[in-house]
């Protein structure tokens, strides 16, 4: 597996239809105004990889997301997830996509007049009328347990809550439907470094036992290094490159360099080694691994 | 892929297909049903599972305590971490008879209204110690802020505020007209319009207006500014927010409803004059003639004097209720609500008393 640097201005080509690929964008373009945000830009997210998307402040990291879970229509281009085309589509066929995916908005986008249970159980409730109340309170209850929230956030309503609560909550409520494909939009941003890696360790951990896909968006360096599988990178409009961090370093744009080689990027690098260290470590003493731990944490 | 489905083989549950959230169909109700205690549960004949089928199987497992077989590792994984998060996690709040209830509900109401009132009060207390300081060192008056609140309160006001009023004064005109008529009197329209737009309707309407446009807007701004912190940020700056936010609010609806008042009482005037031009064929110069007689300048003083304390209720109120927003977005609507139906009743109330107050000094 190779990085790739994107070759400039890739005239917009057909979505190749592939079952390993749950995302697949094609020739996007995003424009406000004046402003072109995106401009002939590809994304390939692999079945149960975790896709880090990095890029520099207004580089539209969140208006990829909006375009591809269909919040906004993009100019021109075309979007494909789980092989379904998702633009121009009516809402009742886009309904059958959208259940199959779950989002993590920044701020948490917890709706503040349903108390943090029923917000788990609203897409449960909008798409599965006929489970009954006991089950959907049981599920509702797991969902928060595992999202690591502790036993007595099911009443609360998230003016309630702190920020990390809250987001933890926010991701109960992604996970209600069991997606497949997760949308993370800066999940650890104004976590505690503590919070921010239980909260690393928590997607990682769901991700290996349910198996889901994560296109997540963040700043933090050390999300990247501790849990994505690939980073892909959005400069000057587009995604510049794509793959393994080892495999970005090795490029030579001036951005990426920048990017995980300046002060923190090292900082984070030598945490992950270390991080890495010890769990070699840790498995060589024939420990059982710390999945469950980290996930109530 | 086939849905979820089991079967019941002397006691050992054997599952087959995909158990999944989405294809469960009416196994949890079937699950749930079975008659007498299973013994095992068979997981071989699986194709998929989710942490929703996972907890059903859970559940079984933990009600009847009996083992599982032929899960592969993923499986095996899921159920553990479904184990895991089963702690006792609360999901309703609490549930309180319904007639505790009621009486909590009237007795918090109870208390909300009293601390509005002493709230209220001290709010008037400390925005008088803020316009006081200002008096001192008068070279913290913010002149820009309340140059704008002159604007946003009074000149922007002035269309809507208008319209109103002339509409009024038409209706007064009317309606007064219709019922005169009976008495061969139509032309007392004339000074039922002239005593009733001067002496209470045009500073009310008024008041309301402003309450509705401006009052609102006052809790809603200093609401939003609350969540975002920008309160918090202008104390640890040491900008005090009563002498930036509230006093120019204050100070521009207490001195622009008198002025929207007069002006509202002119336009119903207007209003009330063209309908008895029109319809009782009475020419304009006479309809000043008989205004200037039967009003009195009291009932212009009456307007005049009761107009800057409905302003300064109406501004109280909105700053008040914006300063008190804490926690949601939710918070700043409910406040925005409470300090117009607030404004609303306390000026309505004041007016009430205003009238038996002129009324018993001989200004009728």
């Amino acid at each position: 597996m190779t990085a790739i640097l994107a070759k400039p201005a890739v005239p917009a080509s057909v979505a190749p239809h592939d079952d390993d690929m749950v995302i697949c964008v094609r020739g996007l373009r995003n424009q406000f105004g004046e402003q072109v945000v995106h401009e002939h830009l590809d994304l390939d997210v692999r079945r149960g990889e975790i896709l880090g998307v990095v890029g520099g402040s207004g580089t539209g990291k969140s208006v990829l997301l909006r375009s591809i879970i269909g919040l906004q229509t993009p100019s021109a281009g075309e979007v494909t997830v789980f092989g379904e085309q998702m633009l121009g589509r009516e809402e009742t066929e886009a309904r059958n996509v959208r259940r199959r995916w779950g989002v993590l908005f920044q701020n948490g986008a917890l709706f503040s007049t349903l108390t943090v249970a029923e917000n788990v159980q609203v897409p449960l409730r909008e798409y599965y009328r006929r489970l009954d109340a006991t089950l959907l309170d049981e599920i509702a209850g797991y969902k928060i347990a595992m999202s690591g929230l502790g036993p007595e956030a099911g009443p609360k309503y998230p003016s309630e809550l702190s920020g990390g609560m809250r987001k933890r909550a926010a991701l109960a409520r992604a996970l209600s439907l069991d997606p497949e494909l997760l949308f993370l939009d800066e999940p650890t941003a104004g976590l505690d470094p503590i919070g921010a890696a239980a909260f690393d360790s928590l997607i990682k951990s769901l991700k290996d036992i349910l198996g889901l896909t994560v296109f997540l968006i963040t700043h933090d360096l050390d999300t990247l290094y501790a849990i994505c599988d690939r980073v892909a990178v959005i400069a000057d409009r587009k995604v510049v490159a794509v793959g393994t961090i080892p495999e970005l370093l090795a490029l030579d744009q001036p951005w990426i360099q920048e990017y995980f080689n300046g002060p923190r990027g090292r900082t984070a690098a030598k945490g992950a080694e270390t991080l890495h260290e010890e769990a070699e470590e840790r498995a060589s003493r024939a420990a059982p691994p710390a999945v469950q731990a980290d996930a109530r944490g | 892929m086939s849905g979820a489905d089991f079967t019941n083989d002397n006691g050992v549950l054997r599952f087959r297909g995909v158990l999944t959230l989405a294809r469960l169909g009416d196994v949890a109700d079937r699950v749930a049903a079975i008659d007498g205690r299973p013994t095992a549960i068979d997981l071989s004949g699986l194709e998929r599972i989710d942490t929703v089928g996972a907890w059903i199987v859970h559940r079984l497992v933990r009600d009847n305590d009996i083992p599982v077989e032929g899960a592969d590792a993923n499986t095996a994984r899921l159920l553990e971490q479904v184990a895991a998060a089963d702690q006792p996690v609360k999901v309703r709040p609490d549930k309180t008879p319904s007639f505790v209830r009621v009486l909590k509900q009237i007795g918090d109401a109870v208390c909300t209204a009293g601390h509005t009132l002493i709230g209220l009060t001290g709010f008037f207390g400390a925005t008088l110690i803020a316009a006081w300081g200002v008096i001192r060192h008068p070279r913290r008056f913010r002149y820009n802020a309340v140059a704008r609140q002159f604007e946003v309160v009074g000149v922007e006001a002035l269309a809507i505020v208008g319209l109103m009023s002339f509409l009024i004064g038409v209706v007064i005109a009317q309606q007064g007209a219709i019922q005169l008529r009976q008495f061969g009197a139509e032309v007392f329209a004339i000074n039922l319009i002239g005593r009733i737009t001067f002496r209470e309707l045009g500073v009310l309407m008024t008041a309301i207006m402003v309450a509705g446009r401006s009052g609102s807007a006052f809790a809603a701004q200093i609401g939003s500014m609350r969540l975002a912190e920008e309160v918090d940020a202008m104390r640890t700056i040491g900008v005090s927010p009563m002498e930036a936010l509230v006093l120019p609010r204050v100070l521009a609806t207490v001195l622009l409803m008198p002025l929207l008042g007069f002006y509202a009482s002119l336009l119903a005037l207007l209003g009330g004059g063209l309908f008895t031009w029109i319809s009782l064929d009475i020419p304009p110069i006479t309809f000043i003639t008989r205004i200037r007689e039967v009003v009195p300048l009291t009932d212009v003083l009456t307007g005049l004097i009761k107009a800057p304390v409905f302003g300064l209720i109406i501004a109280m109120a909105g700053c008040f209720q914006g300063m008190q927003v804490e926690g949601s977005a939710e918070a700043v609507g409910l406040r925005t609500t409470s300090a117009v139906v607030q404004s609303i009743f306390l000026v309505i109330i004041i007016n009430a008393v205003f009238a038996v107050f002129f009324a018993s000094i001989g200004w009728v």
